[in-house]
């Protein structure tokens, strides 16, 4: 029984150390060598020259601060307002089941999509919806992309991540014991103080489930800039500089470089989550 | 009691206006679909009073361009979560019902190696499928994206295999059921309906990849992603043209995704929020 078990989990580890693991162990690779894709003769160990040339290049503390930022702005809008979103869905009696399906729509929404959408019909500052909307008010359009690249970029990958985080919190609010909140209102706790003491910490858990997956889906944000701003007026994240120093400039080296930065940063961060995930499977 | 109910009212009033806020941009696009090009533009923007169409859907659908990159949308999430469900469930099959001391680390290991952000592999495996000429082939995006979406699988498949009681397949054995008895007969029925919902989520999850679809391919292995993202250059924007094209993308997955919302927490959080 032991040999065929072996058998059969084979194909799904070959296949993994073949797709994830073999290509990591080139990448860091190739960051210790001079690999530049239209320069003959390259290919020179240099140690690690690609990466203090990487991180004392002037645009690289920007990219890392805007990768940063625009995690922790998806992070922030999609938690607090799924959050919102769960508890007032958990209430609802009339027509939950539509209300379900409009919220969870933009999470099957694919980037490309979403990102030009907003770009375009909504923010657009001419015709845009959201002009029209500020006309309302008196107040001149914002010119979205313009102004404010980073945050529009951020606005559009929150609400794509919204409905994740609602469905996830959703899900672990149904399952918190109703006895217990009906014995803290009997006890005369308000519904804040048992939101506080209560609820919270039950969704604790979910909650860092859904910021470390968010993380690492949003490490790799790439085609909500690749569509908008193709990386200009200082929107570029660590995933979009690989790109741009690989399939723009050639520079293999360097890209790998950033691209094992980022491997270290969502490393730091599954450490976590693994820890996470193997509790639920021990419970 | 009064009062309970005059919240409740309110709950529902504001779960409705944020779910209808929320789903807003999705909304205002189908109605951009059915405008043409000079009313989707116009300002103030036209709600209901304009002559409605259906000239942008059959433009799009007339195009021979939209059923290609169809056509290898429907080839690359089909074929890469088939090949992740083939290598999947003998994975998810021996470790739930024959585990051995590594069983644990194996399936942690399996989930770790989907925190390894794409970026760092893309120089590598873009190096060695242009030299294998791999590069804008359907195949070659499949294989990395079903690899993609394997410890999702792996992780769903084990979950729902690990609720079939052992007593039940212990019984078809003492009953004299032979291996493949035992699984066509008495597993697969149990676990037909966790296997549908696997193929589902990673399917969809393949459907909306944007990153390796837009690195790997250029035109002849486009999907809807790539061919959507063309619309990004200045000469190409149309908005009623985006919008049409858009809706139909989105529809298909949208509608699976309607029906899986359970399965997807689950397979999202690798079991760990049920």
């Amino acid at each position: 029984m032991r040999g065929r078990g072996r058998l059969l989990v084979s194909p799904a580890v070959a296949l993994l150390l073949v797709s994830s693991i073999l290509p990591l162990v080139a990448t860091i690779w190739f960051s210790l060598i001079d690999y530049r894709l239209l320069v003959p003769g390259t290919g020179r160990f240099v140690g690690l020259a690609n990466y203090v040339h990487l991180l004392t290049d002037p645009s690289f503390g920007p990219t890392l601060v805007n990768t940063l930022l625009l995690i922790g702005m998806v992070l922030v809008v999609s938690i607090v307002g799924g959050l919102g979103m769960a508890l007032l869905l958990e209430r609802v009696v009339l027509g939950r089941g539509v209300l379900r399906l409009l919220v969870i729509s933009p999470f099957f929404v694919m980037p490309p999509v979403s990102a030009l959408l907003w770009k375009n019909l909504l923010m657009q500052p001419v015709a845009g919806f959201f002009a029209w909307v500020s006309s309302l008010f008196g107040l001149r359009a914002f010119d979205w992309f313009a102004r404010a690249p980073l945050a529009s970029i951020g606005l559009i990958v929150s609400w794509q991540w919204l409905p994740f985080a609602c469905l996830i919190l959703l899900t672990s609010l149904q399952s918190f014991d109703r006895e217990q909140r009906e014995a803290a209102q009997l006890d005369g706790a308000s519904a804040f103080v048992i939101f506080r003491q209560l609820v919270i910490p039950h969704l604790a858990r979910p909650i860092a489930i859904v910021v470390m997956m968010e993380t690492i889906f949003l490490l790799s944000l790439f085609a909500e800039i690749f569509v908008t701003t193709g990386g200009g007026r200082g929107s570029s994240n660590l995933a979009f500089l690989v790109y741009s120093q690989a399939m723009v400039r050639y520079d293999v080296g360097a890209a790998s470089a950033a691209g094992i930065v980022a491997v270290v940063f969502a490393n730091v961060l599954a450490f976590f989550l693994v820890r996470a995930v193997g509790r639920s499977l021990d419970a | 009691m009064h009062r309970g109910r005059l919240s409740t009212i309110g709950a529902g009033a504001g779960a409705w206006l944020a779910a209808i806020a929320i789903a807003f941009p999705l909304l205002w696009a189908l109605l951009t679909s059915f405008k043409t090009e000079l009313e989707a533009a116009a300002y103030p923007p036209s709600f209901v009073n304009f002559s409605w169409t259906l000239d942008n859907y059959r433009a799009a659908l007339g195009g021979g361009e939209y059923f290609a990159a169809l056509w290898n949308s429907l080839l690359i999430a089909g074929g890469s979560s088939a090949l992740a469900l083939l290598v999947a469930v003998p994975a998810a099959w021996a470790m739930a019902f024959a585990p051995t001391r590594r069983t644990r680390g194996l399936l942690l290991w399996m989930l770790s190696t989907k925190m390894l952000p794409p970026v760092g592999v893309l120089i590598p495996i873009y190096l060695f499928y242009r030299d294998w000429n791999l590069l804008d082939t359907v195949s070659g995006v499949a294989i990395l994206l079903a690899a993609g979406n394997l410890p999702i699988a792996v992780w769903m498949l084990f979950s729902n295999f690990k609720e079939v009681p052992a007593e039940i397949l212990e019984a078809a054995r003492m009953d004299g059921a032979l291996l493949l008895q035992e699984l066509g007969l008495v597993l697969a029925p149990m676990a037909l309906p966790g296997l549908a919902s696997t193929f589902f989520l990673i399917f969809t999850l393949a459907w909306n990849e944007s990153f390796w679809t837009l690195n790997l391919t250029s035109t002849d292995a486009a999907p809807l992603t790539a061919f959507i993202a063309a619309f990004s250059s200045p000469q190409g924007l149309f908005w009623a043209q985006l919008s049409a094209v858009s809706m139909l993308s989105v529809a298909p997955v949208l509608a699976i995704g309607w029906l899986c919302q359970r399965q997807l927490v689950r397979g999202l959080t690798f079991g760990a929020v049920k």
